[in-house]
């Protein structure tokens, strides 16, 4: 480490930084920026892009149309300084921008017990964010709102879930984008071009054949999680092809396998034969190209629901649910499920979701029933994201795998995977319940 | 002793100790920047200090997010002193390229080839140069 008090580079001759890279082709406009002709701000934010360009080797820069930020996140002071600088320069995105789920409930940031530190910092985060123009959906489903993007959109998102979703569900296009680059192209609405932007790097890699999975399984919520945790392990960052996935299955239990699949693997996208738009056909998902085939088992399945529990036993202390944030739908079957019973006294039962699903069910006087039954909505942040579970609770139950994957490592909590309705029944019993029955091999005693 | 070149992401100038790994290392949840050690307990270097050091290894992996930790090590002076990788690695260039931005400090990031990043196995100490020539011993 040394300090240093050079000139940044800034025309391609400087910015070369060995003899054999020819550096990346810039239309007037970015050498405009570049130099700074329209602010500080966004020429550290085209320098920082340009860098990276000619790390990945990419060849120019391209258009982006939308951007979902998860830099709002208090992951650290050098996160804040970043997001500061950028404001205190007077940072403009130039194209709409969402923000992710951040690092407190910032309309009841008292109902969960945060430090006054905590708070502060979380709020200066969020702020310098806002100040910058974003818009405050402090979701990581921003594809559950209004901004959903087209199909065959440019756009540069952040958030693993929301990125795997956009590409795959919705078919516009983006990689994963992450600290610091998802707020450097809101403000100079260019990335790199290289990666999933490109229609030749969108094609599948690998199939995945579900082999004689009973049906009663492929209509549970658990089953999706389940497959993306599997998938995630077995595919890593290449792009899987789902081929045996029943043709009416819902943008939740889509959204609940890439999460899946993006926590214990780097998927950013997947082809659903039949089902996602750029995989109409098995043909249509590889594009001609050659493929590795995998089947998938009920055995297979099993194996990876056991790895998402890091516990055992019937120790239970909260049911959490809403990663990623617990949609409408989502929300109204628990409702249904949970109506007319209470969730046991030792037990917290907490949902996770953002400010657009908590007013919904408040229109539609199923908020009432929640919190009747004694579920607490917690909006805008989540688990991993900001330090609101009592120190007392240890043992978690939960339907999301991305909590299952992450919880043990990040919060020191241990996790029982179940599905939506085991994970109702436990909360009231006060104790762990699981249906095994569904996932019972046949022949197995 | 040996000399190689290799090819300089962000360039600078570094020297000292050498710490090898073939493993790739995801910096968010495996690298506390408060202490300059390495904390995940899968990997083959857990409980390791590499502040200061020449720090080689293969490439991150996993979340974006260690871009900042990277970044926040070399905010409070706990980064690696240069990182040599045998892949181009955009989590760690973005830690480092937002560290000359916004600190205006060095860490210095250089790629080799996979042969040359071998021949780093047993080095003991090490020196960078700007256009990415590296000596060890």
């Amino acid at each position: 480490m040394n300090e240093t008090n050079d000139e940044r580079p800034t025309t391609n001759d400087q910015r070369r930084t060995t003899n054999d890279e020819r550096p990346m082709t810039l239309t007037e406009r970015d050498e405009k920026v570049l130099n700074g002709d329209f602010g500080t701000a966004p020429k550290m934010a085209m320098n920082i892009l340009v860098q990276l360009g000619e790390v990945l080797g990419a060849d120019e820069l391209l258009d982006i149309e939308q951007v979902h930020v998860d830099g709002c996140i208090y992951e650290s002071e050098a996160h804040l300084d970043f997001a500061e600088k950028l404001a205190s320069l007077e940072a403009r995105v130039i194209v709409p921008t969402t923000l992710n789920a951040t690092s407190l409930d910032m309309r009841h940031p008292d109902a969960w017990g945060y430090s006054a530190q905590w708070k502060s910092q979380a709020r200066r985060i969020a702020n310098a964010y806002l100040a910058m123009g974003c818009t405050p959906t402090w979701t990581c489903a921003p594809y559950q709102t209004e901004f959903v993007p087209k199909f065959g959109q440019q756009i540069a998102w952040a958030e693993s879930n929301a990125i795997v979703f956009a590409n795959s569900v919705i078919g516009a296009r983006t990689n994963r984008y992450g600290d610091f680059t998802d707020i450097c192209a809101a403000i100079t609405g260019r990335v790199p071009k290289y990666g999933l932007h490109l229609a030749e790097n969108r094609r599948g890699q690998i199939l995945f054949e579900l082999k004689n999975i009973p049906d009663a399984l492929l209509d549970d919520d658990a089953f999706f999680p389940v497959l993306g945790h599997y998938l995630g392990k077995r595919a890593g960052d290449k792009i899987p092809v789902l081929l045996g996935l029943p043709h009416n299955t819902t943008q939740d239990a889509l959204k609940a396998l890439g999460a899946g699949a993006a926590s214990s693997g780097g998927v950013a996208m997947f082809h659903a034969v039949g089902i996602t738009p750029e995989a109409k056909t098995l043909q249509d998902a590889f594009g001609g190209s050659t493929y590795e085939r995998v089947e998938i088992t009920l055995s297979d399945l099993n194996a990876a629901r056991a790895e998402l529990s890091s516990a055992d036993g019937s120790q239970l202390d909260a049911v959490v649910l809403g990663s990623p944030h617990f949609s409408l739908q989502e929300s109204l079957r628990l409702a249904e499920l949970i109506h007319g019973q209470k969730v046991h006294s030792s037990v917290e039962f907490i949902v996770t979701t953002n400010r657009i699903v908590r007013e919904a069910l408040r229109a539609r006087g199923v908020l009432q029933t929640l919190t009747g039954a004694g579920v607490r909505l917690c909006e805008d942040t989540c688990i991993l994201l900001s330090p609101m579970l009592r120190s007392e609770i240890r043992v978690l139950m939960t339907n999301s795998a991305k909590y299952a994957y992450y919880a043990p490592n990040l919060i020191d909590r241990r996790v029982v995977f179940g599905s939506l309705r085991d994970c109702v029944a436990s909360a009231v019993q006060g104790r762990v319940v699981r249906e095994e029955e569904l996932w019972r091999v046949p022949g197995d005693e | 002793m040996g000399t190689i070149q290799g090819h300089a992401l962000n360039s600078g100038n570094a020297q000292g100790e050498v710490i090898f790994t073939d493993e790739p290392l995801s910096f968010w949840g495996g690298y506390d920047a408060r202490e300059g050690t390495i904390i995940d307990k899968h990997h083959a270097l857990y409980g390791e200090h590499v502040a200061g050091k020449i720090f080689v290894l293969p490439s991150a992996r996993g979340s974006s997010t260690g871009s900042g930790i990277l970044l926040e090590a070399i905010r409070l002076g706990n980064a690696p002193a240069a990182l040599i990788l045998k892949r181009r690695d955009a989590i760690l260039a973005l830690g480092a390229i937002v560290g000359r931005e916004l600190y205006n400090k060095i860490l210095p990031l250089v790629i080799v080839s996979d042969e040359d990043f071998e021949g780093l196995h047993k080095a003991r100490f090490a020196r960078l140069d700007e256009d990415g020539a590296i000596e060890y011993e």
